[in-house]
């Protein structure tokens, strides 16, 4: 299994409030997958450590939540960074030519798709359509969307994040 | 709770507010002034809500709270000239509304009654004269029926989907039909699947509908909307989402089931709001929950998100998500309509089927399926997106061509640049090439020429769009999203990826293009699910319709739409070039080398392609070939 090389740093607060999210699932058909939604939720992301803690109060196998985690792109087992960048590839966004969006944004944070700059300040992932098709191409910073973008507008909002 | 009666007695108290937004003529009804704010996704990312802040201010400050009344809608459709506002009575227009126009549309408009001529939105013709939006094509050529509602009522208002006849049709059903009436009505609505399949809904009906009350089955909603570029369940969700629920009940009567399951994108923020809201009032109002309109029909719907899986929009896999598994598809059959969720008989139907079935019942069969084609009833709604004008959200009868929705509703490319294809069904479909152009919008004329209908996603190419790079980015995007349960798609979607890769770099051979063709076949043959059998479609359509660009990029080594990197050159034209060196000083490379106000040339071995020095260039004399 993949352990992120960040060390885990949950409080005792967060487990209650996780063990509370489990207990009001406990009953119902195929709670699993609300069960981790909710957790990343309240970790912002889903270490080895927190899967663990579902699995011990589920009684369902580790291996099978682990699975679940690696299946979907929505759960990370890396932490993010403060600011999420999104940076829309749907198709409406990619023949608008979202694609050198994403090449500015990694020039300008110096790290590629995917990753977390040292600082833990930004990290940066690509979505498929947030459906702003309108405002092709997107970029979403800490959840504000920018829209009708160009290559040289990316400096610039990001320098807006502090 | 409320009873028959008094949800009647709500339709007629809201009447008056509601009916002025679908018949503006009746101006006379009106008992106030209304502004439409639209508040669906692509206008809420553009701050429509700061509008909202604004006009509520602007209204207190005045004291008219009794006189004006906002409401904040669904997709108005028109997304490319979003903030959208709308006044009433006079139904009038306003686009890319900013918080500092609210204050003079309030003072001059909506105090004053003289709308801001400025703000207008109007469209130009291509004879240059101007037309106020509501005559214009893009709103008279359409027809809206599953989005009836959308942008006109509020969605987190239970009260305005009643005074739009909501919940009648669930009345009707349950108190004036047999489940098998409901399931004789849709069968002869012609209403087909519109996730794309276009499988017959009351023929899935009827499969579930057998041994009713001796096994539990389920009702589901696929609005797991993961076609990139396409939004058209999320504006039904966002917009009107009570005509989802009230389907869901219909259908769960119709089978048989007292529970239904809806497996939302939660990347749709907006739309897991509303519908939350919804569901509330609804149990709130009986129209859920026990014993609806005193019938002893019990319904009840749960929520689920997905978690960013493309292949959940595929029923097999959806069902094994909610179960609470990796979403990897089954073998069909079983079918889900003899063993689907939880084991279970369960039918699976889109968002936009739904949103038919509540006027189906209410109008009957026959009122639909005057509609639309011979084998295509009704409408579509397409996501219109990529290289034209009026981006957005539209909806036409079966049977209209593409040339109407892209030319006339869509107004046409921009910036004067040919029309080269549509590109519908997005990673399960194909390109209409515009040789196609005059093709009726139907399932089988779609299919017909490569393409498919598919879910509603419609991107528009121009003459820039490199359709074997069209044809990479859909390969791209199923290798990543394939669930990997099956050879054939885990394996074969990435060797086809690989061979269009080759090809766009330059390094392609001939025999590569029967390669591609032979693998495509085979995948789509041999794949266990949709995702993975349909995968080959944007290969294959522009293969068929496009192969003299796969061939320039193989035998000339050449992009003729200039887009894949490796095969483009820089060149300066000595003619037009000054010397004034700034090319040379921005190549990162300092692959550029001349003599002042001597022509410059470019080292193709040195270049990378960056395009740096065709930004920089004050005379047009750098061009990419």
């Amino acid at each position: 299994m993949k352990v992120s090389s960040v060390p885990f740093s949950g409080t005792k607060e967060q487990e209650a409030r996780l063990l509370e999210v489990i207990a009001k699932y406990k009953d119902m058909k195929g709670a699993l997958m609300p069960i981790m939604q909710e957790a990343q939720d309240i970790y912002g992301y889903l270490p080895y450590q927190v899967q663990k803690i579902i699995s011990d109060e589920t009684g369902i196998p580790i291996e099978k939540i682990y699975g679940v985690a690696t299946f979907y792109a929505q759960f990370s087992m890396e932490p993010k960074g403060k600011y999420t960048v999104a940076v829309c590839l749907g198709t409406a966004c990619y023949v608008k030519g979202s694609g050198a969006i994403l090449e500015e944004v990694e020039k300008v944070l110096g790290i590629p798709d995917g990753s977390c700059t040292a600082d833990g300040k930004f990290s940066i992932e690509t979505c498929r359509c947030v459906g702003a098709c309108g405002l092709a191409p997107v970029m979403i910073v800490a959840g504000d969307v920018y829209g009708k973008l160009k290559p040289e507008d990316v400096e610039g909002i990001l320098a807006k994040y502090e | 709770m409320k009873s028959l009666q008094e949800l009647k007695e709500i339709r007629e108290a809201k009447a008056g507010q509601v009916n002025i937004r679908f018949n503006p003529d009746n101006a006379e009804e009106a008992v106030k002034t209304y502004v439409l704010v639209c508040g669906g996704t692509g206008c809420t990312s553009n701050h429509s809500w700061e509008i909202m802040d604004e006009l509520k201010k602007l209204i207190a400050a005045a004291g008219k709270k009794d006189e004006i009344q906002i409401i904040q809608t669904g997709c108005q459709g028109l997304c490319a000239k979003g903030p959208i506002l709308v006044v009433h009575p006079g139904n009038v227009f306003y686009q890319e509304v900013t918080p500092e126009m609210v204050d003079q549309i309030f003072n001059e408009h909506i105090i004053g009654g003289r709308p801001v001529e400025e703000f207008l939105m109007v469209e130009e013709l291509t004879n240059g004269e101007k037309i106020h939006y509501v005559d214009s094509a893009f709103y008279n050529n359409q027809m809206r029926m599953a989005l009836r509602n959308c942008g006109r009522i509020d969605p987190e208002d239970i009260d305005e989907y009643i005074a739009r006849d909501g919940y009648m049709a669930l009345n009707k059903a349950l108190n004036e039909m047999t489940p098998d009436d409901v399931i004789k009505e849709v069968v002869d609505s012609g209403l087909r699947g519109r996730g794309g399949g276009g499988f017959p809904t009351g023929k899935k009906w009827m499969f579930a509908s057998a041994n009713r009350g001796e096994v539990q089955k389920f009702v589901a909603c696929n609005a797991d909307e993961g076609d990139p570029g396409a939004f058209m369940d999320r504006s039904i969700l966002e917009g009107d989402p009570h005509s989802v629920l009230e389907a869901m009940a219909i259908a769960g009567y119709a089978i048989g089931a007292n529970q239904g399951y809806i497996y939302v994108r939660a990347e749709y923020p907006i739309a897991v709001d509303r519908l939350k809201i919804a569901l509330d009032q609804a149990r709130d109002y009986g129209v859920l929950g026990k014993n609806i309109f005193g019938s002893g029909f019990d319904f009840d719907i749960d929520l689920r998100l997905g978690a960013g899986a493309f292949v959940c929009g595929e029923e097999t896999a959806l069902m094994t998500s909610i179960e609470g598994n990796r979403g990897e598809p089954r073998p069909r059959p079983p079918f889900p309509a003899v063993k689907g969720l939880f084991a279970q008989p369960t039918v699976l139907n889109n968002v936009e089927t739904y949103a038919n079935i509540p006027q189906i019942i209410l109008n009957g069969a026959g009122w639909f399926n005057q509609y639309g084609t011979e084998t295509s009833k009704g409408t579509k709604v397409f996501a219109l997106g990529g290289k034209i004008n009026n981006t957005g959200l539209v909806e036409v009868p079966m049977g209209t061509t593409l040339r109407e929705v892209v030319e006339e509703i869509g107004g046409g490319v921009p910036h004067g640049k040919k029309f080269k294809a549509a590109q519908t069904g997005g990673p399960s479909g194909g390109c209409i090439p515009a040789k196609s152009y005059d093709v009726p919008i139907d399932y089988e004329s779609l299919k017909e020429i490569g393409s498919m209908m598919g879910s509603g996603g419609m991107i528009v190419l121009d003459e820039d769009n490199c359709m074997v790079d069209i044809a990479k980015f859909y390969l791209g995007f199923t290798v990543s999203e394939s669930c990997g349960k099956c050879t054939p798609c885990r394996i074969g979607t990435r060797r086809m990826l690989e061979i269009l890769e080759k090809i766009s770099e330059g390094r392609g051979e001939i025999e590569d293009l029967d390669r591609l063709y032979d693998l495509a076949k085979y995948i789509q043959a041999n794949a266990l699910c949709g995702l993975g059998q349909t995968a080959p479609n944007p290969i294959l359509s522009t293969l068929e319709h496009f192969r003299d660009e796969y061939e320039a990029h193989i035998v000339e080594k050449r992009c003729p739409a200039g887009v894949c990197k490796a095969l483009l050159n820089y060149v300066i034209d000595p003619d037009k070039c000054k010397g004034c060196t700034k090319c040379a000083r921005n190549c990162p490379v300092q692959a550029i080398s001349g003599e002042v106000k001597q022509p410059h040339v470019i080292d193709s071995g040195k270049c990378i392609k960056c395009g740096a020095c065709m930004e920089n260039c004050a005379f047009g004399a750098i061009s990419r070939k």
